[in-house]
């Protein structure tokens, strides 16, 4: 279809399912309490609804991907973001990057670090940024190709134990989240209001 | 059985081979609450309630096959030991057939391969429980591989 979005982009995109959503009135007992860990004062989008349809999980994923991109201490918000974008473009899940490089724009004010993610070009980024855009990199790929190397350069760009554990983290929930929604949609152009 | 190879106190311990008090077993202390939720994601997904049309030695033998693709033998020996295929049909074939494209390659996917799943008779319901098999098992075993590399490095 015409609208759909291949290229990768940090501007807002919308995203369309393959499958048809939970309708709400229509939820049973089980999808219903399953929706009540999503925010209640926003319109509970598609993706959400299309998961319902496997409310166990859904009930249970929620307050574990906040944890990990949004938990106190350790690495910052940004450099999740960052990681979660990376795991992205190697997943080709190109809303989940639109959403994850918007992010880290707006937290770390630096959209060149996310033009060079986007064209491969690790080599002109900065010594810290290189090392955790090639560590997450290399983790999101199947099998994953993170090496002690890779992690030592982290440490060595100063990196704490518990810092590369969250990034570890971000990176592993984005091997989860881009095989969910790229999988089970598409990347479309926002529709005019 | 079901707590090895998930992600239990004593697994992340093994995993990472660190004393207690080490920085790499502090910082996995200080994220104990991610560890449970990861555990909780585990039952959810590999042991539910409710399975479905993906009964849980199904389950298990799809996520042994993810894990060997994955290049972990240890967690794949973990799902294997649990796990049973039931009788080939077109329903187990597609299944498999998309098992094998989302935890290699999810980059390829496209409409098809959800419309291939249902054409095969696999129901709405049961392709979100497949997908969630397919993500949780490829989280789980991406953790692993960092806490390993964690340990080895500390």
């Amino acid at each position: 279809m015409s609208d759909v979005v291949h290229d990768f982009t940090a501007d807002p995109l919308a995203w369309r399912p393959y499958l048809t959503p939970v309708v709400l009135d229509e939820a049973t007992p089980a999808q219903r309490e399953a929706l009540k860990e999503t925010p209640s004062n926003a319109k509970i989008s598609d993706y959400v609804l299309v998961l319902a349809h496997d409310p166990e999980s859904l009930g249970q994923r929620t307050p574990l991907f906040n944890g990990i991109m949004y938990g106190r201490g350790g690495l910052g918000r940004a450099e999740r973001e960052l990681g979660a974008t990376a795991a992205s473009v190697v997943n080709r899940c190109v809303y989940c990057v639109s959403v994850h490089a918007g992010r880290y724009i707006t937290l770390a004010k630096q959209p060149e670090v996310i033009a060079a993610v986007f064209e491969g070009a690790e080599a002109t980024l900065g010594p810290r940024d290189r090392a955790i855009v090639h560590y997450s990199t290399r983790l999101a790929q199947n099998p994953p190709q993170a090496t002690e190397d890779d992690v030592r350069a982290l440490r060595a760009e100063g990196l704490t134990d518990l810092e590369i554990l969250d990034l570890t983290l971000s990176v592993a929930v984005f091997g989860w989240a881009n095989r969910l929604m790229h999988p089970l949609g598409e990347a479309i152009r926002p529709q005019e209001a | 059985m079901c707590e090895e190879g998930a992600l239990g106190p004593d697994v992340i311990e093994r995993l990472i081979g660190a004393a207690p008090g080490s920085p790499v077993a502090e910082a996995v202390a200080a994220r104990a609450n991610l560890m449970q939720a990861s555990q909780a994601n585990y039952a959810a997904v590999l042991t539910p309630k409710d399975p479905g049309g993906l009964p849980q030695p199904l389950r298990f033998a799809l996520a042994a096959r993810i894990a060997r693709l994955g290049g972990d033998a240890e967690l794949a020996a973990h799902y294997a030991a649990g796990g049973a295929l039931p009788k080939a049909d077109a329903r187990l074939t597609a299944i498999l057939r998309h098992v094998d494209l989302i935890a290699t390659s999810p980059r390829e996917a496209t409409r098809a391969d959800i419309a291939a799943l249902t054409a095969a008779g696999v129901s709405p319901d049961d392709i979100v429980r497949l997908s969630q098999v397919i993500a949780f098992v490829s989280y789980q075993l991406r953790l692993i591989a960092g806490l390993r590399l964690m340990g080895a490095t500390a």
